[in-house]
């Protein structure tokens, strides 16, 4: 006999029996369906954090290095970072001089204020102050106007350019060009609006949550002189200039800073690399846990398919007695029962994978996420591993029955 | 060549420290178009020498031929291949699906043989029409009387054309005239050159059979042929 012609009569019969016992049969296809809905929902929950955060870090550029008082990462002892001397803008004066290799290179000073116009505010918002140059660091395009100029950076201007969730939440109507908006107490100028540039997963970090002005008024209105370190960005010319031009920043700043050979750096060059691995390695861990959960309500629901199997060749013991009587071999048995359970888990499977589709449409709203295809098929071959391992167990037992008995079974 | 061929076959059960001789000594042998009534008082064995005819059981020790082969040296697939096509049983409680309509119950030992579903329908349709039930091949079992129910499982053991047939107290549980109903048509099938061995309680049943056999405390009683072969007037077909 042929295995096409046992697997479709098989499945005949795997398909009367569960029709047969309808209630039972979606009770026990439940377990399958929360299992599948949350394995699919949460594999694509991580693929949507990690996709902003692909999308978020790339907006920090791979080919920018941040010198700065701090490491990002790294065992560098906290203390011994914080009395390191402040970044001044005399440092970096002297390192745009001497430095070859940088495509461009801006000093950065952030401080946090609470934006308004009209009616609306901003709290919080991280003001970054720059010079002109800090545009040719960054991907920035603009939505509205343009970046401030060499001379309105250089004469403090009180100017400024809007990150576009700032601009949205202060002009939705999206009119900001050109109009007042105050800065603590001080009034700005909008002269620029960016495009959406990152995602949330950056949080206040997130161009579109920032705003821009030059650095002077930062100075002049928000810090004291004396008070901030600052960053210098330094983009290199290409990704494969990154190496080359974070050795030359490491010699300029030891000679900037006037260290000796045999003293360490007190300065750090940070990678958004850095900020990569050390996310990887977070990510990885609430992958695993969050795939392990969501895991163990998939083997709940294989339990419960075991279970019913189990219930079911009991109860079905002299129909099962009957089969072999008439000449249904082992092998028929075995695969008429593992065909049940497979159906069940294939069809709970399918209508968890459909939940989990129109779930995560919901979910798109607040967070960018999409089942992927890969997801899909994975989902479909669990739903049928499981079938096939939870109703191997109780289909053994049915197979290897003795017919005299089964059939005597009342 | 003997159809059945059994010789000192013994069943013991063994229950803790107790053994149970459902069948203790037991030699037989049958021809092609024998109609054999077993006989005897409850707990004599009678079922378990019928398991062993079928092929459902195995003996203890002892030899069974079926057909010239020897039955303890076959694997289970040759077992389950050997009740698929040459033997067709019925049982006192019919043993339907319940849920499947008498068209499907007949239709199931095909299934096992890997017959399509068309010539699957067509035979078990022709089955069906000759047990007489043409007209109920789409009702469940709980939608037909008793003696209906034991039409569609004698349908059900014919539809495979087996060499034998075996009936384990086919009219247990139905009255007395659906038992003669029934009995005439194991008659037909007789006359049609069927082999037939059941078992039976009462005498007027047994009386239809060729030759009866009676079993006391797992052995052989008394084996005797009790009435001339009846041999149809239309057409010859026992004959041969
Ligand atoms: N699985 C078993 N385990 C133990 N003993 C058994 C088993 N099956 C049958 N027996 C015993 O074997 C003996 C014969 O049983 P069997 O069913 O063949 O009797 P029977 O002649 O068919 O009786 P009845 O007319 O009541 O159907 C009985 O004493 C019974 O208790
Ligand atoms: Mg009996």
């Amino acid at each position: 006999m042929n295995f096409w012609f046992e697997m479709k009569e098989g499945l005949f019969i795997a398909l009367r029996a569960l029709r047969a016992n309808k209630i039972r049969t979606i009770l026990t296809m439940l377990g399958i369906v929360i299992g599948i809905t949350s394995v699919v929902l949460m594999t694509t929950a991580i693929n949507g954090i990690d996709g902003a955060f692909q999308k978020g870090i790339s907006a920090l550029g791979s080919d920018v290095l941040y010198i700065d008082k701090f490491a990002w990462f790294g065992n560098v002892d906290f203390w011994e970072m914080r009395n390191r001397k402040n970044l001044i803008m005399d440092d970096y004066s002297r390192f745009k001089e001497l430095a070859k290799l940088p495509k461009a290179s801006a000093p950065v000073l952030r401080a946090r204020k609470t934006l308004k116009y009209g009616e609306n505010n901003v709290e919080g918002v991280i003001l970054v102050g720059s010079t002109a140059d800090f545009v040719a660091t960054t991907n920035f395009t603009f939505e509205l106007g343009r970046f401030f100029t060499r001379t309105e950076g250089q004469a403090a201007r009180d100017v400024v350019v809007l990150g576009s969730e700032v601009a949205k939440n202060l002009f939705p109507r999206g009119d900001a060009l050109d109009k007042t908006i105050k800065i603590g107490n001080h009034n700005f100028k909008v002269i620029g609006v960016l495009d959406e540039q990152g995602s949330f997963i950056l949080g206040s970090f997130n161009p579109d949550n920032q705003v821009f002005l030059p650095i002077g008024s930062i100075f002049k209105y928000f810090l004291n002189r004396s008070r901030g370190s600052i960053t210098i960005n330094v983009r290199a010319q290409s990704p494969a200039l990154v190496l080359d031009t974070k050795e030359e920043a490491i010699g300029i700043m030891r000679k900037i800073r006037g260290l000796k050979y045999d003293t360490t750096d007190d300065f750090a060059i940070n990678q958004q690399e850095g900020l990569m691995n050390n996310y990887n390695s977070v990510v990885g861990v609430i992958q695993i846990a969050g795939l392990f959960i969501t895991g163990l309500a998939l083997f709940v629901g294989a339990i419960g398919i075991m279970n019913i199997m189990f219930v079911s060749v009991k109860e079905r013991t002299k129909e099962i007695g009957l089969r072999k009587a008439i000449g249904a071999r082992r092998r028929t048995i075995l695969g008429q029962f593992i065909l049940e359970s497979s159906a069940i888990c294939l069809f709970g499977g399918l209508v968890g994978l459909l939940l989990a589709v129109m779930l995560s449409m919901v979910i798109d709203q607040f967070l960018p996420t999409s089942v992927q295809y890969s997801a899909v098929i994975i989902a479909i071959l669990i739903s049928l591993i499981t079938g096939v391992l939870a109703g191997f167990a109780p289909a053994y037992t049915a197979a290897k029955m003795d017919p005299v008995t089964a059939l005597r079974y009342e | 060549m003997n159809i059945i061929k059994i010789e000192h076959i013994a069943k013991i059960y063994q229950l803790g420290t107790q053994e149970v001789k459902a069948l203790a000594d037991v030699s037989l042998k049958l021809d092609k178009n024998e109609y054999v009534a077993i006989m005897g008082p409850s707990g004599s064995g009678k079922s378990t020498l019928m398991n062993m005819l079928g092929c459902l059981d195995t003996p203890t020790s002892g030899i069974y031929e079926f057909t010239g082969k020897n039955v303890s040296e076959m694997t289970d697939n040759d077992l389950a291949k050997i009740r698929n096509q040459e033997i067709g049983f019925v049982f006192q409680t019919f043993n339907l699906l319940a849920r499947s309509n008498a068209l499907h119950n007949v239709e199931l030992p095909l299934i096992y043989a890997g017959i399509s579903a068309q010539e699957r329908k067509e035979r078990a349709e022709k089955a069906l029409a000759d047990v007489g039930l043409e007209d109920r091949i789409h009702h469940k079992p709980n939608e037909l009387s008793g003696g209906q129910r034991q039409r569609v499982a004698i349908a059900r053991a014919l539809v495979t054309n087996p060499s034998i047939i075996l009936a384990d107290e086919p009219t247990g549980n139905l009255d007395s005239k659906t038992g003669e109903e029934i009995m005439g048509l194991f008659n037909e099938l007789h006359e049609k050159g069927n082999t037939i061995i059941l078992v039976t309680h009462e005498e007027y049943i047994a009386e239809h059979a060729v030759r009866i056999i009676r079993l006391r405390d797992g052995l052989v009683e008394s084996d005797d042929v009790v009435r001339k072969r009846y041999i149809p007037i239309k057409n010859n077909l026992a004959k041969n």
